[in-house]
């Protein structure tokens, strides 16, 4: 009763996972092609960021704005692994035109352009998988636990705190650019082929690593329900509300904000890490700022306090990027402009709260045109709102 | 020098910002169980004195001591784990929140990022909620979230939710602001029940209120003490009529 309750979040939380799950485990795969499947596999694992925002910042009122910068960790530890499978792979095919551009066999490819004769230490871990999965979460959330001590201990909050935000994730991104020996430069790391042999190039991989994409989504959303439910859940609204208040009622908010954050990049960096497998490469282009007000539009639209509503959100919006840049390429711009505007003056807490908003009302409806030819005046019980 | 009589120690406690002395030189000695009240003029530096003892403003110099800790230098969550809480001047609640969960968010237990992900709802927890509910007048209202309760309500709810901690002191700043005549009533009623075993200090500019409550008045005035005593002994020393209660 308790897991119902905590991890499902009553009646209207588990008919909102539930819908979502036949959604994306059944609807999709079965109605898309799979170029376009592995699209929705894209954007879903930029969900992930979305989620993380939607307790950081719904919940906790931190607002990031460079979310990209877990993400894009995550998403260059995972590169880093398939990279050196991939160098070592090309190593083995002796006398193929690439192994003879490269002067050092078995190095990454860029690296070998970039005249490195030697593997930099710190890409030593990738080169076993355990290790690269537990780095793709320690390093992003000791980043984000070095920034979130530093800033919160100091009391930097708000749109101090967001710009600082956005000014790191540029720094990274410049990082990434300029040490092009040993991360790739401008172009990132490309050419991923395997994982531990198996080829995640195939059709029939990109399906696997969709649902893996789904499964994974579908956890963090659970894990964020339970922790929203617990007694830290309530405080960081405290926090976010009256932060003063507690304070003097004894605890050490920049400890608590710090821990969510840290969460939410590690949720991130797990969507940066699928993402490398969904699409095969990792560039510094996403690790920068505007993908991570991307990221923020996301969780605005889906709604700043729904989980489930920050994969909509991200589905909606991306698709509609997809869309509009295709067909109105000069406009998409300001049609994202209007959209971000819409929703913060007019549906504030997005497409969740529409549904919680229209949802039951359009449930009554239903549900009586229904029961009408056998009992007219019957009156089913409405779906009550708030999808935590 | 230390006198074990007092709870509460404020010896020479002065605070500067770019110059102005907002708190200049202030004694202040709260005895075990006193209900001391602090009225003055606006700008006397009556809050500023109470940010000073609960540690959101720190002073340029002097020192506060509350029974054994130094309170001077100390982090904000580590005074009120010492027992010192303080209510704002404008009702602080989570008004997401409800009443219990007002309370609960407020309990002494689970204050760490951990601790409080692990923390259950047991029974004991639960009756201390209803305990200090009743204590306060809301035991009916559990479920309500604290923005839809009254202006009143919600002064109680603040206080519950110091209350919930068991302090050993309570900074009250203006608690009747904003309240009926009735609720007045019931405060002063309320104050003086809690008080009994702890000591509080009081801001407050209600004088009938404060004859209800106070054991000992000291009046502010730009920044020093002015004058101290109790109640009757105060309201007619002329150097405070002048300043304060003549207006």
């Amino acid at each position: 009763m308790s897991i119902y309750r905590n991890l499902l979040g009553g009646r209207s939380g588990s008919v909102g996972l539930v819908v979502l799950t036949i959604f994306l485990v059944f609807v999709l795969p079965l109605s898309l092609d799979a170029f376009r499947l592995n699209m929705v596999g894209k954007y879903l694992s930029l969900a992930f960021v979305a989620i993380g925002l939607v307790m950081c910042w719904g919940h906790g009122g931190i607002l990031s704005l460079g979310q990209g910068l877990f993400w894009g960790l995550g998403g260059y530890c995972m590169a880093a692994f398939l990279k050196l499978e991939a160098a070592a792979s090309i190593a083995t095919e002796a006398g193929s035109d690439q192994i003879k551009a490269l002067s050092t066999v078995g190095l990454p490819d860029f690296m070998d352009w970039n005249q490195i004769t030697e593997l930099p230490w710190f890409w030593y871990p990738f080169k076993s998988l355990p290790a690269t999965l537990a780095l793709i979460i320690i390093v992003p959330t000791v980043f984000a636990y070095i920034i979130g001590t530093a800033m919160f201990k100091r009391r930097v909050a708000g749109v101090y705190f967001a710009i600082i935000t956005q000014a790191l994730c540029w720094a990274m991104e410049i990082l990434f650019v300029t040490r092009q020996g040993w991360t790739g430069g401008i172009n990132g790391i490309t050419d991923l082929r395997t994982m531990l042999g198996w080829d995640i190039r195939s059709d029939s991989a990109q399906r696997i690593l969709y649902f893996a994409t789904v499964a994974g989504l579908i956890g963090c959303i659970l894990l964020g329900r339970w922790l929203l439910n617990t007694k830290y859940g309530r405080l960081l609204m405290a926090v976010r509300d009256m932060e003063d208040r507690v304070r003097f009622s004894g605890y050490d908010v920049a400890n608590l904000k710090t821990f969510i954050f840290c969460l939410a990049a590690a949720i991130s960096a797990v969507g940066g890490a699928l993402y490398v497998l969904n699409v095969g490469f990792m560039s510094p282009k996403l690790v920068t700022i505007e993908p991570s007000i991307y990221m923020v539009i996301f969780c605005a639209v889906g709604g700043r306090m729904s989980l489930i509503g920050a994969v909509y959100g991200t589905l909606a919006v991306c698709f509609g990027r997809t869309f509009f840049s295709e067909q109105f390429p000069a406009l998409w711009y300001f049609l994202m402009g209007m959209v971000f505007i819409l929703v913060t003056m007019v549906f504030p807490d997005g497409l969740a709260g529409i549904v919680n908003r229209w949802g039951p009302w359009l449930w009554q409806r239903c549900a009586r045109l229904w029961t009408r030819p056998a009992k007219p005046a019957a009156v089913p019980a409405a779906v009550d709102g708030g999808t935590p | 020098m230390i006198y074990p009589h007092y709870a509460l120690e404020v010896e020479d406690l002065t605070v500067s910002f770019d110059g102005f002395k907002a708190v200049n030189g202030v004694n202040l000695y709260v005895s075990k169980g006193e209900l001391r009240v602090v009225i003055g003029p606006n700008g006397a530096g009556k809050t500023t004195l109470l940010d000073l003892i609960c540690g959101r403003t720190r002073a340029t110099s002097g020192t506060i001591s509350f029974m054994e800790h130094r309170l001077t230098r100390m982090p904000e969550q580590k005074i009120v784990q010492a027992g010192v809480v303080r209510k704002f001047q404008t009702p602080s609640i989570y008004p997401k929140l409800t009443v219990l969960e007002n309370l609960e968010v407020s309990f002494p237990r689970g204050r760490g990022a951990f601790g409080s992900i692990f923390f259950r709802r047991t029974s004991d927890v639960v009756d201390r909620i209803h305990q200090v509910a009743k204590e306060v007048y809301l035991d009916q209202l559990l479920d309500e979230e604290g923005e839809k309760l009254s202006h009143g309500q919600k002064q109680w709810l603040e206080i519950g939710m110091l209350l919930i901690a068991d302090p050993q002191l309570l900074l009250l700043d203006e608690p009747v602001a904003g309240m009926s005549v009735r609720e007045r009533e019931q405060t002063a009623e309320l104050l003086r029940r809690i008080c009994q075993g702890r000591s509080a200090v009081v801001i407050e500019h209600d004088m009938n209120f404060v004859r209800k409550i106070a054991d000992k008045v000291t009046v502010m005035h730009q920044g020093k003490v002015l004058a101290e005593g109790p109640m009757d002994q105060v309201e007619n020393d002329p150097r405070v009529i002048e300043v304060y209660l003549g207006h």
